[in-house]
């Protein structure tokens, strides 16, 4: 028989305006068991803890049942607690009476009443709770990070500097991302490509990281600290070791069709390509699609023409598999399709463009080398429009467009109308704005900069309708303070797209068992307290993954997600969960259910020698890797003959609760 | 409706079966529509005044009937609170009042014109009047 202690908790007056603690903790004691039974206004508070303490010494107690907050909150508090005074952790039971009780019914009397059938209820179990022993697991010292943009090689060289090793796996031919397309940045405007490249640089440099490009998580398995993770490394048909990058087969490529992902599809480029100046790794691909070689079996000028030899047409995919510690999120985002927008023509004119269009426009590296000029005539505009919240803040019902602010489009466009301005004074630039969003450290006087320095008309409403008339845009639009409709000829106009996530990152979501939100954004553990952790443990995130950000918040969270790697991997081992599956060998019939729904690969078979009184001889039997059982209860409610049951969750310490709550 | 022909801003929103709430006042609907500066009121203003719960400032407005209910601003609405209901529902709590036709057929004579098709007429007909 245990001997049992109740400890109510008033949580000053979450849990006491609508519970009676004091009828609470007076019910209890007449429970089978239950030999002390208190209230007290802050359990977890020193002095609460204390309590606790001194009543396990002065009653012998076996268990005790807190009732308090929710177990995430303070049940790791509890156990230490109960540690401290020489009980087992997993002699402790939580009752919650503040999330599921007090903070969700009004009247005190109901509130009391479930108060004590949920009591009971822990009660009832902890009659059957054993003390249980965590076992340990090693840490692969290596993390695997997904994605090269700003925020992957972030957290890679944060990580790589604290002395552990780093993978980078980058989808794309280079590292860079998002950024290096970037002509200048807000609100500094200095150029993108001269403060990320060195980064870039110094990732290829380092001796802890290895990059790997133009490659994707095929798979993962394993659990913290032991993830084994399989690489695919697309065949880039080009031999990394032997390309010096000269991009002479570049130049030779007769195949003029691929459209050049890297400026927006804005131009062409060859089969053979580095996408830009600055590309790490500074090696070409082969776009097999657009290739003569692989189209027609004729061709290999390229080659022909590679005087190091490293053109391999024979080249396969290749599988990588290594094992890591930590695995770390930073996938990015793009800018949605705006085709979906055709009210503002953008299949209909090519002077109609994305703000990542307009900032390749923009850039000295670009499609026009830096000059503004319209993509349909080449001539230079004279006045532009500039429409804010494309698809961004939707509605949810809607078909097209996202129920979310994308956070850097306010800064992008006041940043671009400034550039306009300083560069072409004769340009008009018009802004079409709902709200100018600029909190951040100067990004309100950056926008007033804009406004009053570089005198761009910054019109409060939307544009409804972008028709083309000849060779002008005209853009309809509503001047919400002045209470007029306005009509400009313009003669680019430029939408202020919303950003969505990367499209790799929900299969990339389910591959991790990481939770992801209706947009597809990464979720963190805790909104506020774990920003930078998935709920599974082990996965980390960094940068737009997890939710719109500017560059200065990507690299803060980038840092924040290394923090959190390098405290993971400068551990030796990890306790492991204690409640994890057991088999009842007497009942087991080996019939591989539990295996097959088993989502970390914990369970095997083993053939065992049975001697019970309805059978004897040998039998495959389940066998539980505790190392590997997140205690996630599958396998349990799966066993077709009740042979599986999680340890501190049993099917009988379950159905004593119900039988509680039912009495 | 209540007895007292008294029009609250829940009767409009229940005829129109729209959420006001909604509107981030973006004006989207009143760029988008064709016959902005025929109208005193504009799409963004019905969303805004209905919120307020000034439903009277809406009947008496000219609009709902310079309104050529082509649903542009409905259709454009990134927030699907579609305006042209909201126009259309208080145009009928206007008309179903005694004496609110606004459109009888003594008036027909002096809207004939050889380039109107008379189908126009027929739908004014039904749209101006009980």
């Amino acid at each position: 028989m245990q001997k049992i202690g109740v400890f109510v908790c008033w949580c000053g007056s979450n849990i006491a305006a609508t519970v009676d603690v004091k009828a609470v903790a007076q019910a209890l004691k007449n429970e089978a068991g239950v030999v002390f039974s208190t209230d007290y206004q802050y359990m977890c508070s020193e002095n609460g803890q204390a309590m606790i303490r001194q009543a396990i010494k002065e009653h012998q107690l076996t268990g005790i049942v807190v009732c308090s907050c929710s177990p995430r909150m303070h049940e790791a508090t509890f156990r230490k607690t109960a540690v401290s005074a020489g009980l087992n952790p997993y002699m402790v039971e939580i009752a919650n009476i503040r999330e599921q009780c007090s903070w969700i019914h009004k009247d005190i009397a109901e509130g009391t009443e479930k108060a004590i059938v949920l009591a009971r209820a822990a009660v009832a179990k902890l009659h059957k709770n054993a003390p249980l022993t965590a076992g340990t697991s090693p840490v692969t010292k290596r993390a695997l990070v997904i994605g090269g943009g700003i925020a992957g090689i972030q957290t890679a060289l944060d990580v790589a500097d604290a002395g552990f090793e780093v993978d980078i796996v980058e989808k794309s031919p280079t590292i860079g991302g998002r950024m290096a397309q970037l002509d200048k940045t807000f609100p500094t405007l200095d150029c993108s490509a001269c403060i990320l490249t060195p980064k870039m640089v110094e990732a290829a440099q380092h001796e802890k990281i290895n990059i790997i490009s133009y490659a994707e998580l095929e798979s993962l398995s394993g659990f913290v600290g032991n993830f084994t993770a399989t690489i695919r490394k697309k065949a880039r048909f080009i031999d990394e070791d032997k390309c010096s990058g000269c991009g002479v087969c570049t130049e030779k490529c007769p195949s003029r069709k691929g459209l050049d992902e890297f400026n927006m599809k804005l131009n062409k480029r060859g089969a053979v390509y580095i996408p830009f100046a600055q590309a790490i790794p500074n090696v070409a691909v082969i776009d097999a699609e657009q290739c003569l070689h692989f189209r027609t079996g004729k061709c290999g000028l390229c080659q022909k023409n590679c005087s190091a030899g490293a053109i391999d047409f024979e080249q396969k995919d290749q599988l990588i598999e290594r094992k890591y510690g930590a695995i770390v999120v930073a996938t990015g985002f793009k800018p949605i399709d705006a085709s979906a927008f055709n009210e503002y023509a953008y299949n209909d004119s090519p002077d109609v463009v994305t703000s990542l269009e307009f900032e390749r426009i923009m850039n000295a590296a670009g499609p026009t080398k830096g000059q503004l000029i319209r993509p349909s005539d080449l001539k230079h505009p004279h006045e532009i429009v500039v429409i804010q919240c494309v698809g961004s803040r939707c509605t949810e019902d809607k078909e097209k467009g996202k129920p979310y602010c994308s956070k850097i489009c306010c800064m992008y466009t006041a940043k671009h109308a400034m550039l306009v301005r300083e560069k072409y004074p004769d340009v008009k630039v018009h802004v079409f704005y709902i709200d100018a969003r600029t909190p951040g450290k100067n990004f309100d006087e950056f926008y007033r900069r804009a406004v009053e320095q570089y005198d761009v008309d910054y019109i409060k409403g939307m544009v409804g309708k972008v028709a083309v008339e000849g060779d002008k845009l005209h853009v309809q639009g509503s001047d919400l303070l002045n209470g007029e409709q306005v009509h400009i000829n313009a003669d680019m106009v430029v939408l202020a797209t919303a950003i969505e996530p990367d499209p790799t990152a929900r299969s990339l979501g389910t591959m991790l068992t990481a939770s992801m939100d209706t947009n597809d954004f990464f979720t963190e553990a805790h909104p506020k307290l774990r920003p930078v952790e998935s709920p599974p443990a082990g996965i980390f995130l960094s940068g737009v993954a997890q939710g719109p950000k500017d560059i200065p918040e990507t690299v803060a969270q980038a840092g924040a997600a290394a923090a959190k790697v390098i405290g993971l991997l400068c551990k030796n081992e990890l306790t492991c969960n204690a409640c994890v599956a057991q088999t009842n060998e007497a009942i087991c019939n080996g019939c591989s259910q539990c295996e097959k729904v088993c989502p970390y690969g914990a369970i095997t078979y083993e053939d065992k020698e049975i001697r019970s009184p309805e059978f004897r001889g040998i039998r495959r039997i389940a066998t539980v890797n505790e190392a590997i059982c997140q205690g996630c209860g599958a396998c349990t409610v799966t066993c077709p003959s009740g042979a599986m049951d999680l340890k501190g969750f049993t099917n009988s310490q379950i159905m004593s609760e119900v039988d509680a709550i039912c009495r | 409706m209540s007895l007292t022909n008294k029009v609250t801003a829940e009767d409009v929103l229940r005829i129109s079966g729209v959420d006001a709430s909604r509107c981030m006042q973006c004006g989207k609907c009143s760029g988008a529509c064709p016959n902005y500066d025929e109208m005193d009121l504009h799409p963004h203003q019905f969303a805004a005044l209905l919120r307020k719960g000034e439903v009277e400032r809406l009947m008496e407005s000219n609009a709902l009937y310079q309104c050529l209910s082509c649903f542009a601003c409905s259709q454009r609405c990134p927030r699907n609170v579609e305006p042209a209901k909201i126009i259309e529902a208080v145009r009928l709590t206007v008309i179903r009042q005694k004496g609110r036709n606004y459109m009888t057929a003594d008036r027909l004579p002096e809207k004939l014109d050889e380039d109107l098709p008379q189908q126009a007429l027929v739908s004014a007909m039904r749209k101006y009047s009980k």
